[in-house]
């Protein structure tokens, strides 16, 4: 774009992704090390492969491949008949053979699409390619930053976890998309079962941001390739959440829309986005083209893949088990989106609704367990050792063993912040619904020891009944259902 | 022990295992074959202190045959040279040919065991390298099939044309130890069953050095006669004769992409040497630390310091080869002659049995004539080179010697998986 002043209304931006993903393999993608790292010692889950000792040579962990052909499926990508890896060369410190081993001409996904709602609507973005590779090791520069830093360290726990990027065509319109997109990415992910978001590095999002002319832009949102090689770009680096990509984009978005408006020309460059700050930062890199000289890696023969999309099963993903939950358990829009959520919270759903009723399963799993666990900032997986804690509840609501009222109020409450088992805090708070008889008993003695109520509730005052209710409720600790007390003093005192 | 023609760059023994068909043998391994807790240098200042925490596939294998290992035999730097001069540990002699090179790179290996210092010895061929200084040193070496031998634990040069191969006086012994070290392997993917190739006795080497070539059908790629010296190409009759003399024929073959093999070799080796060294940046390797500037000038510095000249000059080449705007113009190029050089040589090896040519086109040359000129260093390689480029396994046996009592190889090529085939022709001249 050239450098005059623009009206800010007639930009329009347009944004292409490569989201980095680790894959949850049990081992590394070249090697038998373990990826459970955790916060382990640095160095302790290597071997000769990952460290990249002279000599060393990868091993395809077909796990890995294995979970990627799942992604493809997943946003129905070609899968081709052979897959092969290649070298890409360049110099860091992470890197163990300053070389990382990833795909190039034959990626495992080619030509993939994923839809998401954003705002209501429903769109799709094309995914280009989606590969994997290894991931490089990490390092904790003392003192400073790389180019600053007193010394720096390297930890290669991390080196060698399967990493799959996944690249999409310059189909966004809107940071907003942007997020909900990764959101969506995300959940597919875990619904296959491959992706654990709790994972401190699982995502890493590079976004190409480029501001054109709104009149570029097609009624179906297409833009002109050539217009987009004219618009100079920025590629923002360092982003790793769904909120920090709506963030940095919307930042970056501003900051290149008033340059344009100044009639500045937007520098094409690397910026990081950092996040304490809201800020994206020019990284001051030279913005020359990288050469990463890829060539075939021998070491690794070529994969016949040709079956394997038949071969590997996915489970429902997320969007087809919405519309199930929608017309078999008869849910509205907003608990159906909410008990799939995760694929976790879908699956102990169906176990509950299967064990009782559906609607009582997602008024508990929808409405009180998800909103407990919000309030407390917890998600599911935090209380996924005691699904059968949470169904014992629902039992004892559901054969009516305690009120519901204490059951959301204490039970559940204390549950999640104590710990305790929902049997053990209804013995300790005396939860248990009164049975009939001592209900009985419970109102024959109010009665005989109130005689002046029970005259007056003869002599037609109103108040009289509510008094006796409030004796026997006292009686019962509270446990007994007050209508029923109500009617039970009646049927005694007219009896 | 050490030697006074500087066979070896450590004498470290390694025990093997009590039992086995090696127990009573010594087998050297080149200086580019990690040993656990003996320090592996690949010729190279950069891993002077470098000791590996594991032993390659190649040297379990042999510890579980009970072989002692006597030492790691010296050779061209990173395996990047056909004369064992370019070794940051000095240049071995030649035993047999004394003012001579042995060859390379593995020539530590082919000294010591053409000097009796070792049995056997383990080479690593990459575009000749055992079998150049088998035939300097007149001993035999076995190049195998790609995909025959493990490389796990063999430092890199160029890893899609390399092989570890057995050194040794005679064919059978040869055999022998190639019997050993053959055979799948769990940590190196490339490496394929033979059986499934070649039915259940596919690894009997020992059983097929039995010197019957009657009927045995010889194909002469004519190509590599041509630039050949006169004195080597005269052994080289007399062996062909000889083998004529017991049963064996031959005809003559025209394989026109033989003359572009050296180009296209050294293309694909240089540039899968510039990624293969990478890693030697100073940080575990080499000097670290104590220089100025950033990372990026540290690792510099470091490969500056830590690399001989040859090395340098083959990273340098290769990561031209491979860069945005050359890549088409020299690897591409250099991989679409490698698939004709692959395809042209296989047809001919169904018409014949073997090919035959000599090993090398010269007889060994005078220590330090070949490091003034490069490009006659490369092409000494020209014989050897497009048996790499095809994944096909080669011999050099002792032929005779020249009229300066040089010692002349016979290199003889066979199908892929045809050690057999290559072993018992050997066999009838070692």
């Amino acid at each position: 774009m050239t450098a005059q002043a623009v009206e800010t209304e007639d930009l329009a931006t347009v944004i292409g992704l490569e989201v980095h993903v680790q894959l949850e393999t049990d081992t590394k993608i070249f090697c038998s090390c373990s990826t459970d790292v955790g916060d382990d010692e640095p160095n302790t889950h290597t071997c000769p492969v990952c460290l990249g000792l002279p000599g060393a040579l990868p091993v395809l962990n077909e796990g890995a491949v294995e979970a990627a052909v799942k992604v493809g499926k997943a946003i129905d990508a070609t899968i081709p008949e052979e897959t092969t890896f290649h070298r890409k060369n360049y110099y860091y410190p992470d890197l163990p053979k300053n070389f990382q081993i990833t795909q190039y001409g034959a990626p495992i996904c080619q030509e993939g699409e994923l839809e998401f709602s954003v705002e209501g609507e429903r769109r799709a973005v094309d995914v280009r390619r989606a590969h994997l590779e290894e991931d490089p090791g990490s390092l904790q520069h003392k003192g400073g930053s790389i180019d600053t830093a007193d010394y720096t360290l390297v930890d290669y726990n991390r080196a060698g976890t399967p990493l799959m990027e996944i690249v999409t065509k310059p189909d966004f319109r809107a940071p907003s998309e942007v997020r909900a997109f990764l959101a969506k990415l995300t959940e597919v992910l875990e619904y296959l079962g491959i992706f654990d978001a709790t994972r401190d590095g699982s995502l890493r999002v590079d976004a190409n941001l480029s501001i054109v002319d709104g009149s570029e832009v097609a009624e179906d949102g297409a833009v002109d390739r050539d217009v987009l090689e004219d618009a100079n770009r920025t590629e923002v680096k360092n982003i790793s959440s769904h909120k920090g990509a709506e963030k940095a984009l919307a930042y970056e978005e501003t900051r290149q829309k008033n340059a344009i408006q100044r009639g500045r020309v937007v520098e094409q460059e690397t910026r990081h986005w950092d996040e304490s700050k809201g800020v994206t930062l020019s990284m001051r890199s030279k913005e020359e083209e990288k050469d990463y000289r890829y060539f075939r890696e021998a070491d690794l023969p070529v994969l016949r893949v040709s079956d394997w999309k038949e071969r590997i099963d996915i489970p429902e993903l997320p969007d087809a088990r919405r519309e199930r939950f929608r017309t078999e358990y008869g849910l509205d829009d907003e608990s159906a989106d909410k008990l799939t959520s995760t694929k976790e919270v879908a699956d102990f759903f169906e176990d509950v609704a299967e064990q009782f009723d559906p609607g009582l399963a997602a008024t508990w799993v929808a409405d009180e367990l998800l909103g407990e666990l919000n309030y407390r900032d917890m998600q599911i997986a935090d209380v996924s050792g005691r699904f059968d804690e949470i169904e014992r509840l629902v039992e004892l609501v559901a054969t009516d063993e305690i009120t519901t009222k204490n059951a959301r109020e204490t039970v559940l409450r204390e549950m999640l912040d104590d710990g305790d088992s929902p049997d053990d805090i209804v013995e300790r708070e005396g939860l248990g619904k009164t049975s009939g008889d001592e209900i009985q008993s419970a109102v024959v003695e109010a009665i005989d020891e109130n005689p002046d109520a029970v005259e007056d509730y003869h002599d037609g005052e109103g108040g009289a009944i509510n008094f006796l209710v409030g004796q026997v409720m006292q009686k019962t600790g509270g446990s007994a259902d007050p209508g029923d007390v109500n009617q039970l003093l009646r049927d005694e005192l007219e009896g | 022990m050490s030697t006074e023609y500087n066979g070896y760059i450590t004498t470290e023994r390694i025990e093997g295992a009590t039992d086995g068909p090696l127990v009573d043998a010594t087998v050297a391994v080149k200086d580019n074959i990690s040993t656990e807790g003996v320090r592996t240098t690949c010729g190279s200042a950069m891993l002077e202190d470098y000791v590996p925490p594991y032993d390659a596939t190649v040297v379990e294998r042999l510890k579980a045959a009970g072989a002692t290992i006597p030492g790691k035999t010296n050779m061209d730097e990173f395996g990047m040279g056909t004369t064992t001069e370019t070794s940051a540990f000095g240049p071995t002699e030649n035993p047999v040919a004394e003012g001579h090179v042995p060859g390379g790179s593995s020539g530590g290996s082919a000294a010591v065991v053409a000097a009796g210092d070792a049995d056997m010895a383990l080479g690593t061929d990459t575009g000749g390298s055992v079998r150049a200084p088998a035939a300097f040193c007149g001993v035999v070496g076995i190049k195998p099939t790609y995909g025959l031998v493990s490389r796990y634990g063999v430092v890199a040069y160029a890893n899609s044309l390399e092989q570890v191969g057995p050194i040794a006086p005679t064919v059978e012994e040869a055999a022998q130890l190639l019997e050993v070290i053959a055979g799948p392997d769990p940590s190196d993917a490339t490496v394929r069953d033979a059986t499934e190739e070649r039915g259940a006795d596919a690894y009997d080497y020992t059983g097929a050095a039995d010197g019957d070539v009657d009927g045995l059908d010889i194909g002469i790629p004519m190509e590599l006669l041509d630039g050949a010296d006169e004195q080597v190409t005269e052994v080289f009759w007399d062996a062909i004769d000889d083998l004529e003399a017991q049963g064996a024929s031959y005809h003559e073959v025209d394989l026109e992409c033989l003359r572009y093999a050296v180009e296209a070799y050294y293309v694909t080796a240089m540039s899968e040497a510039s990624s293969n060294l990478a890693r030697f940046d100073g940080v575990r390797y080499g000097q670290s630390g104590g220089y100025d500037g950033n990372w990026n000038e540290t690792f510099a510095r470091a490969r500056e310091e830590g690399f001989g000249e040859e090395v340098k000059s083959r990273i340098l080449l290769g990561t031209y080869a491979l860069s945005a705007g050359y890549h088409d113009k020299y690897y591409k190029k250099a991989q679409d002659a490698r698939a004709w050089i692959k395809r042209d040589i296989n047809d001919a090896l169904d018409d014949a049995d073997v090919l035959a040519s000599p090993t090398m086109p010269v007889p060994p040359m005078e220590m330090g004539e070949s490091l003034e000129d490069p490009l006659k260093m490369y092409l000494a390689d020209a014989n050897t080179t497009p048996v790499n480029l095809a994944n096909l396994p080669a011999i050099s046996v002792p032929a005779g010697e020249t009229g300066d009592g040089l010692p002349v190889g016979l290199q003889l090529v066979g199908p892929a998986f045809g050690e057999k085939e290559i072993i018992r022709a050997g066999s009838a001249l070692a």
